[in-house]
C-alpha cells in the first residue's frame, strides 16, 4: 500500500450529531479509492469516527486532522471543550460522561477510547480541564491485512 | 442468505436502499449503543437497533453493513431516510422486537 | 476553512460555482446591506447574507469575495445563479439563520472581517 499524500482538517461542531462522521467517511472513501486493505481502512474509519463523535458529544468545537502518506495515516482530533478530569477513569471500559441526550441516541457507551486503542497502532490522549482534549493516533499496516485477510479489530 | 429472502421471511419493510436487497447477509449484530456496533458488527452484517437518527446510516456506511433493521415499530427519522437514500444504505423496519428479530434470524441460520 | 467544509457545516445546497468548492476562505462576514458590504468587504472572504438580488453577486465579485451563503433558505433568482456560474463564484443556500450560520463558523475558528465600529471610528478620527 502506498498512499498518495493528503491532509485535511475537518471542522467538527459540538452538539451537531447529524453532521458528525464526515471525517471518518471521507478517510474511508479515500483509502478505498487507493485500494488500501479493507481491514486497514476499517480500523482507520472506526477510530476516526469515535474521535469525531467525542468532539461532537463533549466539546464546543474541534477539528479532526487527517494526514496520509506512504504506508501511514495520522489522525489528530483536537477540541475546545471541558477536557477530561480523570484520564485513567475515562479510559475505563463503560465509563462515560456523555449527556442524557447523547445517551438516548446510543452514544456514551464508554467504548470510544477502547475502540480507538484497539484500532490504532499508536494512541495518545492529552487534555487540560477547561481547555480541551487532543487525541493523536497513527495507523500502520498490520500483518495479514490484505483483501480477504482476517479482521484485526475483533 | 440474501437480504431479499430475509426481508420476505421476516416481513420487513424496505425504507431505503431497495436496489441493494440482493446483497448477502454475513451475520447479525444487535445493539442500541453505536460504539458497541462499531466494535462488534462485521462487514456484511445486518444491524438490529431501535435507534432512528441519521448516525445509524453513518455507522452502516463505515462498517459496510448489508442493512440496518429498525425494530420495535420505531420510525426512522426523515433525515435518516434521506441520508440512507443518498448513501445507498438499506434500512428496513419491523414491528417485531429486536429480541424476536434476532431469534428468527438466528433460526434462519444467520449467525 | 475550505468552502466544501462550510457546505457541510451549514447543511447548504450548492447552486453555482461547484468547481470552486476546494478554495480556502480566511474570514467571513454577515450583512444585509449593500453599502455595508462595500465598506467592510475584504478580498477572499465568505459573505453570509439574506439579500438575494443579482446586484449582491455583482458587488461581491467586485470586492473579490470568494463565495456567498444565502441564509434562511433564501434562494437567489436564476439571473443571480447564472451570473455567479459565469464568474466561477460558489453560491450556497443554508436552511439556517444568519445568526446560526455565523455562530457555527465562528465557533470553529473562522475569523470575522467586520470589526468594531468604535475602533473604526477611532481609526477614522
Amino acid at each position: 500500500m502506498t498512499l498518495r499524500s493528503f491532509s485535511h482538517s475537518y471542522p467538527v461542531l459540538g452538539g451537531a450529531y447529524y453532521l458528525a462522521g464526515r471525517a471518518a467517511s471521507d478517510v474511508k472513501r479515500r483509502l478505498g479509492e487507493q485500494k488500501a486493505p479493507a481491514e486497514f481502512a476499517r480500523r482507520v474509519a472506526i477510530a476516526t469516527y469515535e474521535a469525531e463523535m467525542n468532539i461532537c458529544i463533549h466539546a464546543i468545537s474541534g477539528e479532526v486532522v487527517i494526514v496520509m502518506e506512504g504506508e501511514r495515516v495520522d489522525v489528530v482530533a483536537n477540541d475546545r471543550g471541558p477536557g477530561i478530569a480523570d484520564i485513567g477513569l475515562a479510559l475505563t471500559l463503560g465509563y462515560s460522561t456523555a449527556s442524557e441526550k447523547a445517551r438516548t441516541m446510543g452514544f456514551g457507551a464508554g467504548l470510544g477510547f477502547a475502540n480507538m486503542q484497539r484500532c490504532a497502532d499508536r494512541f495518545q490522549v492529552s487534555t487540560q480541564v477547561g481547555i480541551g482534549t487532543r487525541v493523536e493516533m497513527t495507523f500502520l499496516p498490520r500483518p495479514g491485512e490484505s483483501p480477504g485477510g482476517a479482521e484485526p479489530c475483533s | 442468505m440474501q437480504l431479499t429472502e430475509i426481508a420476505r421471511t421476516l416481513d420487513l419493510t424496505a425504507r431505503s436502499g431497495e436496489q441493494h436487497l440482493s446483497r448477502d447477509v454475513a451475520g447479525g449484530c444487535v445493539s442500541d449503543l453505536l460504539s458497541y456496533a462499531m466494535a462488534n458488527a462485521h462487514a456484511g452484517d445486518v444491524w438490529i437497533t431501535i435507534q432512528v437518527h441519521p448516525n445509524i446510516v453513518g455507522v452502516a456506511e463505515l462498517l459496510d453493513l448489508t442493512a440496518v433493521i429498525v425494530a420495535g415499530g420505531q420510525e426512522p427519522e426523515k433525515a435518516t431516510l434521506d441520508k440512507a437514500k443518498e448513501q445507498g444504505i438499506a434500512i428496513l423496519t419491523s414491528r417485531e422486537t429486536a429480541f424476536t428479530l434476532a431469534g428468527r434470524l438466528y433460526e434462519l441460520g444467520v449467525r | 476553512m475550505k468552502i466544501s467544509d462550510i457546505v457541510a457545516l451549514l447543511e447548504a445546497d450548492v447552486l453555482a460555482g461547484r468547481d470552486g468548492l476546494e478554495r480556502e476562505v480566511p474570514s467571513a462576514g454577515g450583512c444585509d446591506i449593500i453599502s455595508d458590504l462595500l465598506f467592510f468587504g475584504k478580498p477572499g472572504m465568505l459573505l453570509l447574507t439574506g439579500l438575494t438580488q443579482p446586484s449582491v453577486v455583482r458587488t461581491a465579485h467586485l470586492m473579490d469575495i470568494a463565495a456567498i451563503v444565502f441564509v434562511r433558505g433564501k434562494s437567489p433568482d436564476e439571473r443571480a445563479i447564472e451570473l455567479a456560474e459565469s464568474l466561477g463564484m460558489p453560491l450556497l443556500v443554508s436552511p439556517h439563520s444568519l445568526y446560526d450560520c455565523c455562530g457555527r463558523l465562528y465557533v470553529l475558528g473562522l475569523p470575522g472581517v467586520i470589526g468594531s465600529t468604535r475602533r473604526l471610528q477611532a481609526e477614522c478620527a
